[in-house]
């Protein structure tokens, strides 16, 4: 019997071993879960929680629960890869063999990747991408009296890359909700030229953030944090004052990739953009956030590769040819506050555009357009994403 | 798809002034584009924009940080030598797209 490796049970991870499990006869292939983690955490709801909206509680799932039947999992930390020997080593030193390979290992943030930046850090510097620092903030939050207020980003790629800016929509509405919007200036200082990484979608975006009365700082290339003047320096030699700092920081790929030697210089892993086969070796497959690909790093990327990537390793367990192309499909739902949301859907070669994306019995929802529907869309996302995403069950509007 | 007219040749760009053919692209086009820019180039220039050509020939995505761990130059050679968003600059004159900040 083959065997399959899945290093990570996030949601690429979590979502390719339901596929494989469900769709190959039983006792075709051994299949393996790899994560030291024991909960599931529902990413994208961590914006909600600075502002109230969402608990830790209701992003947050033990991840044995999403692990299907008939899959071993191993709640240990993998040490290294040695793709010459097709192995993972783990923490204790165990061997594990395998035939194929599937990294879904993640990004991560790194703080210390800027200088002085750890020095404020939970004090009045926070982020939002882990839950940690989501909680933290919340708090944080809750007793702010109002100041300058800056959103900044370190450096591309980022994981879901409007997130930051659905942070300075929901910024501005819950201020106004707490009546303090007037003694709160935002600012959203941001390394990209505009509000977003595509042309048309950043146009849209950048005319919201002017309406709100956000200011907004592009070309913004951070290189340090002075935490006792209270100020952010770029490469540049531009400087911008804050009272509180949301940093979303460096991301990088994970440690084992680091400790295997063959991610990129963020520890990405180099990988095809269309078969999703890494460039490490013909029996490693790549999926999700850890790959180096051009497109977003989402949890609706993930969703749009588990058909090709299960697809492409049949066909290489079989010794064929990879004809199956992943096309870069990523959508996302846009929370821009006060209850409304924008919906936009893209791919390697298609911007973002205007128009209506289909919904069969629940209406289509409005592509680059801000809506009350998308709003909703967005919150419902949360029990599609535990009750159907990561089983891998078929969702007619997003795939 | 535009054309813009470089020292005497008509050259395909996009809407924001990168090159679209990298064929049409030689180093004297890569003056011309660097004067508009405000930058003289000098050896050390030319080694970034050889890396960069050979990195996007190779299909690498490019960032600022691969750049500056490539050896060829660091953050701050990078951003003396191609001041405000010394990425998007190099690549302009180096005759490829703009670099697909989506990732």
């Amino acid at each position: 019997m083959k065997r399959v490796i899945i290093l990570g049970g996030g949601s690429a991870g979590t979502m390719i071993a339901n596929k494989l499990i469900k769709s190959l006869p039983e006792g075709e292939l051994k299949i393996i879960v790899i994560d030291q983690a024991s909960s599931h955490f529902y990413q994208p709801g961590f914006l909600f929680i600075p502002f109230g909206i969402y608990s830790k509680e209701m992003v947050a799932r033990p991840l044995s629960n999403f692990i299907p039947a008939g899959v071993e999992h191993i709640n240990t930390k993998a040490e290294l890869i040695e793709p010459e020997n097709n192995t993972v080593i783990l923490q204790d030193g165990t061997k594990i063999n395998y035939d194929f390979l599937v990294i879904a290992t993640g990004s991560r943030i790194v703080p210390d990747e800027i200088e002085g930046l750890t020095g404020g850090w939970g004090k009045d510097i926070f982020d939002f991408y882990t839950i940690e620092g989501s909680v933290a903030l919340a708090d944080y939050l809750r007793n702010w009296k109002g100041g300058k207020l800056v959103v900044n980003i370190a450096e591309m790629p980022i994981k879901c890359p409007v997130a930051p800016l659905e942070f300075v929509f929901l910024a501005d509405w819950w201020f106004t909700q707490n009546n303090i919007r007037e003694k709160v200036e935002i600012v959203f200082s941001t390394p990209l030229d505009g509000a977003f990484t595509r042309p048309a979608a950043s146009k849209y975006l950048n005319d919201i953030i002017i309406r709100k009365n956000i200011k907004i700082i592009p070309d913004f290339n951070i290189s340090s944090v002075n935490t006792e003047k209270k100020m952010i320096y770029s490469h540049e030699g531009r400087e911008i004052d804050y009272d509180l700092l949301i940093e979303i920081p460096t991301n990088m790929g994970s440690k084992v990739i680091e400790r295997s030697g063959f991610g990129d210089e963020l520890d990405f892993v180099p990988t095809d953009k269309h078969t999703l086969l890494s460039k490490v070796k013909d029996n490693i497959f790549v999926m999700g956030d850890a790959a180096d690909l051009p497109i977003s790093k989402a949890g609706s990327v993930v969703h749009f590769q588990v058909d090709t990537l299960y697809k492409n390793l049949l066909l290489r367990m079989n010794e064929k040819e990879l004809i199956h192309r992943y096309n870069g499909h990523a959508n996302c739902f846009i929370e821009s506050g006060f209850g409304k949301g924008i919906l936009i859907d893209f791919n390697y070669d298609t911007e973002p555009l205007p128009g209506e994306y289909p919904l069969p019995g629940f209406g289509p929802f409005s592509l680059l357009k801000e809506t009350r529907m998308n709003h909703l869309g967005k919150l419902a996302f949360r029990w599609i994403y535990w009750n159907l995403l990561l089983k891998a069950i078929d969702i007619p509007f997003i795939s | 798809m535009a054309t813009k007219n470089i020292i005497g040749n008509n050259i395909d760009v996009d809407d924001l002034g990168y090159m679209t053919n990298l064929n049409q692209w030689n180093r004297d086009i890569a003056e011309a584009l660097a004067k508009e820019a405000g930058i003289e180039l000098t050896d050390r220039h030319w080694a970034v924009i050889e890396y960069i050509q050979n990195e996007y020939k190779k299909g690498t995505p490019l960032t600022i940080r691969k750049i500056t761990k490539s050896g060829i130059t660091d953050t701050k050679g990078f951003y003396d030598l191609f001041p405000n968003g010394p990425l998007k600059k190099a690549s302009l004159i180096a005759g490829i797209p703009k670099p697909v900040g989506c990732v």
